[in-house]
């Protein structure tokens, strides 16, 4: 199907299938239940599960088959918003040309930093790109303010041309993104029972476009370009032997990812018109590094859920206050359930990038491979055999 | 001519804490090879010692003051530390005020105890692991160390106060014969130099002159001819590593006054050493050093009214330029070993 194997295939499917029914899946406890706060249902997080999804999906490209590790990836999200937005202030608010700018604008910028940051590998290609995202960071609060909107971030107007649309709705407001008439905002909601369920139009754009990239992530994996990145990262040098020159095909592997990070940014401008600096700060780079490791590095359903799992961690852990966690411990005795609620409270709230933390270094201690090594470990329990496969398929850390 | 000056001295303190932080960086990459992002939160740490301190001498209990009275004439509460009551008024003052310099000796085996039991309880078992998976999990380490931090201290800045004996500015100036009031320059700062030339003085001429430091020399050479010669070398580098996390504590204590500390200035300085590190030499002590003093400088002449008029955004951008520049044109870095780290 599509070209793809039949285990790709079913993956594709098993994606699909998963991002159809987020709705659903998302939101297993009824409406009003003390369990309803871990629903992640609800639009503005599930359109970011998509798009986080395909920022993560990029930045695999790029780390999980050639093994470059680049921490400025977030300066081409940020950059691909900038465009997005400047596309709704001059063009009009429809979102397709929107994505497509900034698409092109941050391939444009991977090629440009890609280039130069190519030529080292190892940690210094990773100061590299640092130093690249930074100086985008700092020139976006600062000089470039006129383009930027500096620290209050590029915001729609009133009086913006939007040439092919209009400048304000007949009621005098700034218009919202949406598809040929379609806005992105609208959803309508499904009550079941107890249950609701929001099906969103911003959410099932963003699934759309996940899904096309990550069928197009597969053909990738799957092609000989996949290979030859694959054969860079597993030694270089060899590659070099064989009188191959890499590094065309590295910085092809870096424009790819750095679209997919600018593609990621046009539709969180699209869901959202604004842009601030703030998104291409390092701490954003080291998120996506995050979530691809968590998921699985160089698999290719890992940094999807990576992605999904950091979200889910950072909306529902931050809801958790103490007031909450009293409710749960109130059964103990009282000076056991305040020691557990000072203890668990380190971990929810506003202090859930401990959670993050401590998780991710777990991840890198003892399962380098993420959720999908963890996966497979537990199936390879209940099989009790081919325990090589699992060991051979464990993801080889970059250099 | 003092425009110049000026601009230098102004470069000399934030070159200060890069190389210092720098130096640590280097240390633990020279003896153990890991490329460590947990430093800038030690920098951090150092600094939240400090706070700590602080907060401890200034705990106090409410006394009622039979003296002074307020508006209606009843008896006022007065806060007084406990150091008062132990040490007597005005030897309990001088204590407060001279919280800053004593927390170096609260910190110091502080960040030895973190820095030994990070590297024996995590580090250690990263040796063998590729430089990514040692960036990745000091990464995570940060980020928890910060955050804890922040639980605990809030996440606005701590305003901590230098002692009262180096408030004000010394006019540099019309020490050297230019006009009075032409360069300024905060005695803090001055003392905040000083500690760190006389923190680079000792870490070299330990390595340089002891006989620990000539092994650790020898280790960093080659660390498996060390090991046969029937060295243990394992414990020397922790022990290094502990120092390291001294240094970098030690310089985050005395860099309080000059800007108060908040969680998140670890990190904020740890990207600005790492750029250091390398445009130094990866695993260049001396490099170290001078690539951070001279990057501190850089950056405070990029922020001169008239560079910037000349290129705007310079000052934002600067030392990331300079490592470009450096990475592209000199891959070992200003001083770095040939072969070192070069590809």
């Amino acid at each position: 199907m599509f070209g793809l194997e039949k285990k790709d295939a079913n993956l594709l499917l098993f994606v699909a299938a998963l991002a159809i029914f987020a709705p659903f899946i998302l939101n297993p406890f009824p409406e009003g239940s003390a369990m309803a706060q871990f629903n992640a249902g609800y639009p503005d997080l599930m359109q970011r599960f998509a798009i986080f999804g395909i920022f993560a999906i990029g930045f695999n490209i790029l780390f999980g088959l050639t093994g470059y590790l680049s921490f400025g990836h977030a300066a081409f999200l940020g950059v691909g918003s900038y465009a997005a937005v400047w596309m709704f202030k001059l063009l009009s608010m429809n979102v397709i040309p929107a994505i497509i700018l900034a698409v092109i604008i941050s391939g444009l910028f991977a090629l440009v930093i890609g280039y130069v940051s190519l030529r080292r590998s190892g940690i210094y290609f990773s100061i590299l790109t640092l130093a690249f995202a930074q100086m985008c960071f700092a020139l976006a609060y600062s000089v470039l303010t006129p383009i930027t909107g500096g620290e209050t971030g590029l915001q729609l107007a009133l009086d913006d041309p939007r040439i092919l649309g209009v400048s304000q709705t007949p009621e005098g407001n700034i218009p919202v993104p949406g598809l040929f008439g379609l806005e992105m905002r609208e959803s309508f909601e499904m009550a079941v029972g107890p249950w609701v369920f929001t099906f969103n139009i911003g959410y099932y754009f963003c699934a759309i476009i996940m899904l096309l990239s990550f069928y197009l992530a597969i053909r990738i994996f799957r092609s000989p370009f996949g290979m030859m990145l694959r054969a860079i990262k597993s030694n270089q040098q060899r590659l070099n032997y064989t009188g191959l020159n890499p590094r065309p095909y590295t910085l092809a592997a870096f424009v790819i990812s750095g679209m997919y990070a600018g593609l990621a940014g046009g539709l969180m401008a699209s869901m959202d018109p604004l842009a601030g600096a703030e998104r291409m700060q390092w701490t954003a780079s080291g998120e996506v590094v995050l979530m691809t490791i968590l998921g699985g590095v160089g698999t290719l359903i890992g940094p999807v859920l990576g992605a999904g799992l950091l979200k889910y961690m950072e909306n529902i852990l931050s809801k958790i206050n103490k007031g909450v966690l009293e409710g749960w411990f109130s059964f103990m005795p009282d000076g056991m359930s305040d020691t557990f609620v000072f203890l668990t409270n380190l971990f929810v709230g506003k202090q859930w990038h401990i959670t993050t933390g401590v998780i991710f270094m777990l991840v890198i201690i003892f399962l380098p491979g993420g959720l999908v090594e963890l996966g497979k470990r537990i199936s390879g329990m209940f099989r009790k055999k081919d325990d090589d496969n699992t060991k051979s398929a464990k993801a080889e850390p970059a250099e | 001519m003092d425009a110049i000056i000026l601009q230098i001295l102004n470069g000399l303190d934030k070159g200060s804490a890069y190389a210092l932080i720098a130096l640590g960086l280097t240390l633990i990459f020279g003896t153990l090879g890991v490329v460590n992002f947990a430093h800038g939160a030690l920098f951090m740490i150092g600094a939240f010692c400090a706070v700590t301190l602080n907060k401890l001498l200034t705990l106090s209990h409410v006394v009622i003051d039979e003296t002074k009275t307020d508006f209606l004439g009843n008896p006022l509460k007065v806060q007084v530390p406990y150091v008062n009551d132990i040490f007597g008024e005005a030897a309990g003052a001088a204590i407060i005020d001279w919280s800053v310099p004593l927390a170096i000796f609260f910190a110091i085996p502080v960040m030895i105890a973190i820095g030994v039991i990070m590297e024996r309880g995590l580090i250690k078992h990263f040796y063998k692991r590729p430089h990514a998976d040692q960036i990745l999990v000091t990464f995570g380490l940060a980020i928890v160390l910060q955050e804890i931090i922040k639980y605990f201290y809030g996440a606005n800045p701590i305003p901590t106060p230098a002692p009262d004996a180096f408030k004000g500015s010394f006019d540099f100036g019309a020490a050297i014969g230019f006009d009075a009031n032409t360069i300024i320059y905060p005695y803090w700062r001055l003392v905040y130099f000083g500690f760190a030339s006389l923190i680079i003085g000792a870490v070299f001429a330990f390595l340089q002159f002891t006989t620990f430091g000539m092994v650790v020399r020898a280790g960093m050479a080659d660390r498996e001819t060390v090991g046969l010669l029937g060295i243990n070398i394992d414990k020397r580098f922790t022990i290094m590593f502990g120092l390291a996390a001294a240094v970098a504590g030690l310089a985050g204590v005395m860099y309080t006054p000059i800007n108060s500390p908040n969680y998140h200035m670890g990190m904020d300085f740890l990207v600005l050493s790492f750029v250091v590190v390398v445009v130094g030499g990866m695993g260049s002590l001396p490099g170290a050093v001078l690539a951070g003093f001279l990057l501190g400088i850089l950056e405070s002449f990029a922020s001169m009214r008239e560079v910037i008029d000349i290129i705007p955004g310079i000052n934002q951008v600067i030392i990331y330029l300079v490592a470009v520049i450096i990475l592209l044109t000199r891959p070992r870095g200003l001083m770095g070993r040939k072969g070192v780290m070069e590809d």
